[in-house]
């Protein structure tokens, strides 16, 4: 919301400059984005008046001018086609700065001399979009005879300050220039005057013009009012009108468009004005759209209409889509000579809805989607009579229509002065809060211990006692409350099991060289394929978004691995010769489908690496991370159908009947999907099962005492063998004597037969209870060896 | 004998100063003290000395070889000496030749910002909670008091799953949850993933991250609002950072503020950066529960009050890391991830 200092100060007194204005309001709740300075850059353009217009001899596109400035009249050549002798317009002088950064100099244009430059709106300052169409590409022309040399910023008022607000949406009632200066106002501790609206004089019956209103659905539209205005004059509007819109960020079009906008940006109702003649039948029905129905609107767009929308119709066909834009039907022209005025409320959700449908977002429907007060229709329309009757573009007609079926009244809060100081923290005065309350028109009465305000309708957001207190504190001022710490229950902060397992894993997987990755909970459903699931995969039931933002976001992931190797290949085509990488997030597996209630949302670790790595590398990690976390029951059962890994080279991790997760290489095909070209290592394991089995209880055994024995043995086994088997026999007859069983070499080869391969462990023995002797442990390693050959046929080597 | 004693002393010592290394003086100390030694076959012939001799030069015997062994000890304590340093001069090595590689990883900036926010929050007392990402658009608008016709519900701002279930637009339905589960006083924080229907571009992602804040005891005020807040800028930015709080409007807290902080660049001189406001950014909103709030969470609220608040992790992540563009976030390049 644009508003100019120089408008706020028609309505209340400001006495601080504008810096410091902005940063009351700012800290009262209206918070300033910009603070622009009108005048800057304008220097020396003064009122000239084009005496004498003359070919240029060199050239057909250039004219000399000859220039009344006052004080003298100037040689001015100039290439502008919308000038005649008799004009007044802005001159640049010798030595004059202008905004867009040009200094005017005496010059030579085709070897005549030029003593100055004839502007534009734009040349001075004013944005291209909010300048008149007829002075679009042109000259600007003003509208009347000012004083030669005059400086042009007195005669345009280019000059203060314009402030722009964010307006919370909470506060339509602010999307308007009185609306900030009652806001002002209360900040200021100041009075506001309101504009006195009176109507000189009125002609005529309204019913000699207008057959009827009729509103057919009073839910979306709470309140029509209209009147008409007859012998109406349509022209440019006065200087001042131009310059005010301007100032505000709207484009001056015509007398009759230009005051309804004027009253809009002044009050905050939207109008609009209908060329009556063009109304056929006479009437105005406020009426659904039917479907199928079109309406080409003021922008010279045809927009489609359906049955959800509302519009003004006449007896025929629609004239406007209500709350968004006029119909070009009904739109107001030179030849209009009678006008209805619309000052109408629009249901919010609804003119938000149509605006978005047809995709046209105005000043109305930004204004009416807030929900508008209905009270303010009256004062607005005989606003927009009274400014059009002084400014001699119509003759009002006597009498209005309004359709106000349910009127909005002003509700009652009730305030407890003890509660405002007791939320806030503060002691305020019982007859500060009052004061502030009625600083904002908040009409407030001490009754007993209580407060009791009038709410009038402007602000309906104002429903209960908790709103009025926020009321009283921000004009007291937030930053004016002193910070007080916490006192009451002290409490510890805590964090859950799952979420201390969580950061040991981080913390492991870090130290291990893994970088931390996070992704998009929404994947496309095409990553399926991409990883090979088969179709019946029950990982393809999902959670499907409605309204995604394309298919690649379309449903909630099932699975970390696809959006872990988009990451890997990602760095992989950047060149990148290794990346080892993890992250932990949610899946999101549906109850039913299709989705009736919250899916399982279930943290998983991904851990993805290529580079310098191969299974036992992953493995590696993997066994960290479960040794950390205390869990070490748990078994590596080969896995040859998941189809996004390498039949060979997978495992499940399986604990009891419990399945943490998949460890292995990604497929060949699934590979080639991803465009890589290296072995990749994933692993998928599922934390709620890791953070059930975790044990993080540790405690300390005695340091050994006694000497280790270490015993090394090779045994050549059939080659399709998993050294699980030997290591097995290892420790089921170890006696609990063996301390440790080291896999430290597998060959195959010369001297190996065919179809075999050879085994070799290291294994360390000992006693916590004595000394072992040599020979406790030749009888046990013995042992070992008869088992290893009894069970799996393994001969010594 | 005493002339030939003092000739292997003499010798002895002579030969122990003039060698130079270990094995040397090795092969003296055989040659006299060993077996078979000079000064041990003098021993040896002393049973053919006279009684009246004997001790004398017996003890003169062994005053020698004394002499030579601590003579020996003290040259070989020399050249052990001489040989370290010497081993020191030619281990020289050139210190500028590259490190071997060590990895260790590193962790996601924004989530090693998450965590880091925790840890603060925690030190003030809060616990971490955690909250779904799909969520019920009660909890995540109805139970907090967001009016039926606000453009957030639009399916343009929001991810739906049905009519009843989205993607959560702000960590707030955590606020719901906590309090329907726990019973005040209560105290906590919870940070996570968040979506909006925004298209990627340099400062926005369609999912981003918040951290979510709620008081809610008995007598709880906005001046201890003020103070969490500020403590927790102070700890995140530093003790010359300043907050602004700012009235504002959110559907859920009555009364609502936006805190900004001191311009991080000129810490409040006033730059370039901040527009010579010497604020900077607006990184938190936050305000005193509403009361529908509370009570559609089962709590009295005229027995209690609390404060929320809700900041955006990206942002901060941003602004304190220097990250231009939140695409960098979520793209997992390693050469970015090793940065931090």
């Amino acid at each position: 919301m644009l508003v100019p200092v120089k408008w706020l100060k028609d309505y209340v007194n400001i006495d601080i400059d504008t810096k410091e204005l902005a940063d009351r309001l700012t800290m009262s709740g209206s918070h300033v984005e910009s603070i622009k300075y009108v005048d800057e850059g304008v220097e020396k353009v003064v009122v000239g008046k084009i005496v004498k217009i003359e070919e240029h001899p060199n050239a057909d596109k250039l004219v000399v001018t000859t220039v009344d400035v006052g004080n003298e009249q100037l040689q001015i050549v100039t290439g502008a086609k919308n000038i005649k002798e008799g004009d007044y317009v802005p001159v640049a002088l010798v030595g004059a700065k202008l905004p867009i950064g040009l200094k005017i100099k005496k010059t030579k244009l085709r070897g005549i001399e030029s003593y100055g430059m004839l502007c534009s709106l734009q040349e001075l300052g004013i944005d291209e979009d909010l300048i008149p169409k007829e002075f679009k590409d042109g000259i600007y022309i003003l509208d009347k005879e000012y004083q030669l040399g005059k400086d042009i910023k007195e005669v345009l008022g280019l000059k203060g300050e314009i402030i722009e607000f964010e307006i919370t949406p909470n506060r339509p009632d602010c999307l308007s220039i009185i609306g900030m200066a009652r806001e002002t106002a209360a900040t200021l501790g100041k009075k506001l005057s309101y504009p006195e609206i009176t109507i000189k004089d009125e002609t005529d019956d309204i019913k000699d013009y207008l057959y009827g209103i009729e509103v057919e659905d009073d839910k979306l539209c709470r309140r029509y009012y209209g009147r008409v205005i007859k012998d109406i004059k349509v022209g440019p509007s006065p200087l001042w009108l131009q310059m005010k819109l301007i100032e505000a960020g709207l484009r001056p079009i015509n007398n009759i468009v230009d005051i309804t906008n004027y009253v809009m940006l002044e009050l905050g109702q939207p109008l609009h004005a209908f060329d009556l003649d063009k109304i056929e039948e006479n009437k105005i029905i406020v009426r659904r759209a039917k479907d199928g129905e079109k309406i080409i609107t003021l922008d010279d767009e045809e927009r489609k209409l359906d049955e959800t929308m509302l519009v003004i119709a006449d007896g025929k066909k629609p004239v406007a889509i209500a709350g968004v834009m006029g119909g070009a039907n009904s739109e107001v022209t030179r030849e209009t000579k009678t006008i209805l005025i619309e000052s109408a409320n629009f249901n919010g959700r609804n003119v938000r809805l149509t605006s978005r449908k047809v995709g046209l977002r105005t000043e109305a429907s930004s204004r009416f989607e807030k929900d508008l007060d209905p009270n303010l229709a009256d004062k607005a329309c005989n606003r927009v009579c009274q400014l059009i009757e002084e400014i001699g573009a119509g003759k009002v007609v006597k009498g209005y229509i309004d359709i106000n079926n349910e009127p909005k009244k002003v509700h009652e809060v009730t305030l407890r002065p003890k509660r405002v100081n007791k939320l806030l923290g503060v002691e305020i005065d019982t007859e500060k809060m009052i004061e502030i309350l009625n600083n904002l028109e908040l009409k407030a009465e001490k009754i007993e211990n209580k407060i009791h305000v009038k709410v009038p309708t402007f602000r309906q957001d104002v429903e209960i006692e908790a709103d009025l207190i926020e009321e009283v504190g921000r004009i007291y001022g937030f930053h004016i409350i002193e910070k007080k710490p916490l006192t009451g229950t002290l409490t510890r902060g805590e964090k859950s099991r799952e979420r201390k397992i969580e950061d040991l894993i981080k913390t492991t997987l870090t130290g291990m060289g893994l970088n931390e990755i996070t992704t998009y909970s929404f994947i496309s459903p095409k990553a399926y394929d991409k990883i090979n699931l088969p179709e019946h995969s029950i990982k393809r039931n999902c959670v499907e978004i409605m309204n995604p933002l394309g298919e690649d976001y379309s449903v909630m992931r099932t699975t970390l691995i696809p959006n872990m190797l988009d990451v890997l290949s990602r760095n992989y085509n950047y060149g990148i010769s290794k990346a080892w990488a993890y992250e932990i997030g949610n899946i999101f597996i549906p109850k039913s489908v299709p989705v009736k209630s919250l899916p399982y949302e279930i943290k998983t670790l991904c851990i993805g690496m290529y580079g310098s790595s191969d299974f036992f590398d992953i493995k590696g990690v993997l066994e960290s991370v479960l040794n950390k976390l205390g869990i070490n029951n748990h078994e590596y059962i080969r896995e040859e159908n998941y189809n996004t890994f390498h039949p060979g080279r997978t495992a499940s991790i399986v604990y009891g009947n419990n399945v943490l997760g998949v460890v292995g290489e990604i497929h060949p095909d699934v590979l080639e999907n991803y465009g890589i070209d290296e072995r990749i290592y994933v692993a998928e394991i599922d934390l709620e099962i890791v953070a059930y089995l975790a044990n993080l209880k540790r405690e300390y055994k005695p340091l050994p005492k006694y000497p280790a024995i270490t015993r090394d043995i090779a045994v050549v086994v059939d080659k399709e063998l998993m050294v699980k088997e030997i290591e097995q026999i290892i420790w089921e007859n170890g006696k609990g004597l063996v301390e440790d069983a080291k896999l430290f070499d597998i060959y195959t080869g010369e001297q190996i037969p065919e179809g075999k391969k050879s085994v070799a462990y290291s294994i360390t023995y000992r006693s916590h209870e004595k000394t072992l002797r040599d020979k406790e442990v030749n009888e046990i390693h013995e042992k070992i060896i008869k088992k290893l050959e009894d069970n799996l046929g393994a001969s010594l080597r | 004998m005493k002339e030939k004693l003092e000739a292997i002393r003499k010798k002895a010592i002579e030969k122990i100063e003039n060698s130079s290394t270990l094995d040397e003086l090795e092969e003296i100390r055989i040659s006299i003290l060993g077996k078979k030694g000079e000064l041990t076959q003098i021993l040896r012939g002393m049973k053919d000395l006279s009684k009246e001799e004997r001790p004398i030069v017996g003890k003169m015997a062994n005053e020698i070889r004394e002499t030579i062994e601590n003579k020996l000890t003290e040259v070989k304590e020399e050249i052990k000496e001489k040989i370290k340093r010497e081993r020191l001069v030619s281990e020289r090595i050139d210190i500028s030749m590259p490190a071997k590689e060590k990895r260790v990883g590193h962790r996601h900036p924004l989530l090693k910002m998450i965590e880091e926010l925790e840890g603060i929050f925690m030190n003030m007392g809060f616990s971490v909670v955690e909250g779904p990402e799909v969520e019920t658009v009660h909890n995540n608008f109805d139970a907090l008091n967001s009016p039926e016709n606000h453009p957030s519900r639009d399916p343009s701002d929001t991810f739906y799953i049905t009519d009843n279930i989205l993607l959560r637009t702000h960590t707030s339905p955590v606020q719901i949850r906590a309090m329907k589960k726990l019973k005040p006083p209560l105290k906590i924080v919870s940070a996570g993933r968040t979506f909006r229907f925004d298209d990627v571009d340099d400062t926005h992602s369609p999912m981003f991250h918040q951290l979510e804040g709620l008081v809610v005891d008995k007598n709880v005020t906005m001046a201890n609002l003020k103070d969490t807040i500020d403590k927790f800028v102070k700890e995140i930015f530093g003790d010359d950072i300043k907050t602004r709080f700012r009235p504002h409007y959110f559907p859920f807290t009555e009364p609502s503020a936006e805190v900004d902080v001191s311009c991080l660049e000129c810490r409040g001189k006033g730059c370039e950066v901040c527009n010579g406001t010497g604020w900077s950014m607006e990184i938190l909103g936050c305000g005193m529960v509403h009361p529908k709030v509370l009570k559609n969470c089962g709590i009295d609220p005229e027995v209690y009050s609390g404060f929320a608040f809700g900041l955006g992790v990206d942002r901060i992540a941003m602004v304190k890391y220097g990250i231009d563009n939140i695409r960098l976030l979520f793209e997992n390049d390693m050469r970015f991830l090793e940065q931090f």
